[in-house]
């Protein structure tokens, strides 16, 4: 318990040097651009490969759940479009994002950390948790929602694909079902939700990557931490932001 | 010149520095030697603000560095450079991006002039066609070699190396030694070298400080070490037959 709160004052203590006036804004622009590229545009094929397959999936479970001659066939589409939009692409993809970004922020700091390249940063004169982890949170929070959108929109296409290819439900009915009573809201929900995970993410993974100490085998050890408490981490944010901005 | 007044750190029982006090020349190249855990590059991380010392002081031309506020550390951490063990050159920078990494941080200077200062340096350093190469396509020297040019792209007053030619041959390390020694002299530069290698002892030490478990057990040059009657300092000195053989 003990232990848990110096970690976490740590955590906190990083925060407060990761948001201090950086040195030079040209610089940490392009460092945002470049790790949006790094951290977001280069996850856009794992996340349209599960989100297809997740939408097909959840679209064919939902039909055999759905078989029942008093239920109109065009909620299946509409089930589909709620699971995708309220929790499988926000929360599902921000798991997979944990896995594939949170470990490579996590090895990058820390390897950064044992070849000494943050001592060689802080004796330039170099804030280096602002340097290093302020441009991965940013891009993080503001790239992560677009993946979220792009997931929908893809998860949507694979339900469309499961059933009209599968022969689950007509091609119209489907259609009816992803437009029939459309809540806007949502959307803000799951976005609201992505921002909080992409913060997550992005802060857990690069606390235990900036805190390692060691070598090669404490870089692998805060690259797993890194996943397992992102992935805690989102699991009780999705939990609570669910039950303040739904219930 | 750097001076270190009375300085001493410990790592939970482990008293690592105790009472170590010596000034750094400046246009020298200043040495700290000792065995393997001895508290070298404690030291060396004390001075340049990576350790704090428990007690003790560091002053950078009498202005002492606890004393300073972040600013003013800030300012006095662009004066310095430093050569790291591993080089600890940015892996996702060409050769030519990490020796402007502080030009492009702290300096106004137009896209020419940052060309013409890293090309200056990396011809100081004797490197030629290497600014598109990254880190992990040069050898041991060429890193060490380029991780130099970047510590002087801001023209420091205080340069110091850890284990500057630890894991090269002979021959690069003593082109490295050299190489610190001649930059040195020609700009001036408060120079510390933390090494236990007795090659660049003989190279390039005109100040050395050598230390023992933690204290200052010795302080000369590298034609007083041979004659001195330290005992710690000759076992450490003395350890190999070609040594042993020098001294007879």
């Amino acid at each position: 318990m003990i232990n848990g709160l110096k970690l976490f004052g740590l955590y906190l203590s990083m925060l407060g040097n990761v948001f201090s006036r950086p040195e030079n804004r040209k610089v940490y622009l392009k460092r945002i651009v470049d790790e949006m590229i790094k951290l977001g545009v280069n996850s856009l094929t794992i996340v349209s490969i599960i989100s297809l397959f997740m939408g097909a999936v959840v679209t064919i479970q939902t039909g055999l759940q759905l078989n029942n001659p008093f239920i109109p066939k065009y909620l299946i589409g509409y089930a589909t479009r709620e699971s995708l939009i309220l929790e499988f692409s926000p929360t599902m993809i921000a798991l997979i994002l944990a896995g594939k970004v949170g470990s490579s922020i996590a090895s990058e700091i820390g390897t950064m950390r044992v070849s000494e390249q943050i001592d060689a940063l802080e004796i330039m004169g170099i804030n280096s948790a602002a340097f290093i982890i302020q441009p991965k949170i940013i891009a993080s929070v503001l790239f992560f929602p677009f993946l979220v959108i792009i997931s929908m929109g893809i998860g949507m296409l694979g339900g469309f694909l499961a059933a009209t290819l599968g022969g689950i439900i007509s091609k119209p009915e489907f259609l009816q079902g992803l437009i029939y009573w459309f809540e806007p809201f949502y959307i803000f929900y799951a976005i609201v939700k992505t921002v909080f995970f992409a913060f997550a993410i992005s802060s857990i993974s690069s606390f235990f990557g900036y805190y390692t100490r060691g070598g090669a085998l404490a870089v692998g050890k805060s690259s797993t931490k890194s996943v397992v408490y992102s992935c805690i981490v989102i699991l009780i944010m999705n939990f609570i932001l669910t039950q303040l901005m739904l219930v | 010149m750097i001076e270190v007044k009375n300085i001493h750190k410990t790592f939970g029982d482990n008293h690592v520095l105790k009472d170590v006090s010596f000034s750094f020349q400046s246009g020298k190249t200043n040495l700290v030697i000792g065995a393997s855990g001895s508290g070298k590059t404690t030291l060396i991380k004390c001075m340049v603000g990576l350790h704090s010392p428990d007690s003790g002081s560091v002053l950078f031309n009498e202005s002492s560095f606890d004393e300073l506020v972040e600013k003013e550390r800030r300012k006095l951490r662009k004066e310095i450079g430093m050569l790291f063990q591993g080089g600890a050159l940015f892996d996702y920078l060409t050769v030519e991006e990490n020796i402007a990494f502080p030009l492009n941080m702290f300096t106004t200077m137009s896209d020419e002039e940052k060309k013409d200062r890293v090309n200056f340096c990396l011809k100081r350093v004797n490197l030629n066609n290497v600014n598109a190469l990254y880190p992990a396509e040069l050898s041991g020297g060429m890193m060490k070699r380029v991780a130099i040019a970047r510590a002087i792209s801001m023209k420091p007053k205080y340069l110091f190396c850890d284990e500057p030619n630890s894991g090269l041959d002979p021959q690069t390390a003593i082109i490295i030694d050299n190489l610190i020694q001649e930059i040195t002299q020609e700009y001036n530069i408060t120079t510390v070298v933390n090494t236990h290698d007795m090659n660049s002892v003989m190279e390039i030490g005109d100040n050395i400080a050598f230390i023992h478990q933690g204290q200052l057990a010795w302080e000369g040059d590298k034609d007083s070490i041979v004659s001195s009657t330290t005992k710690e300092l000759n076992d450490f000195v003395f350890a190999s037959k070609l040594f042993k053989k020098l001294k007879k």
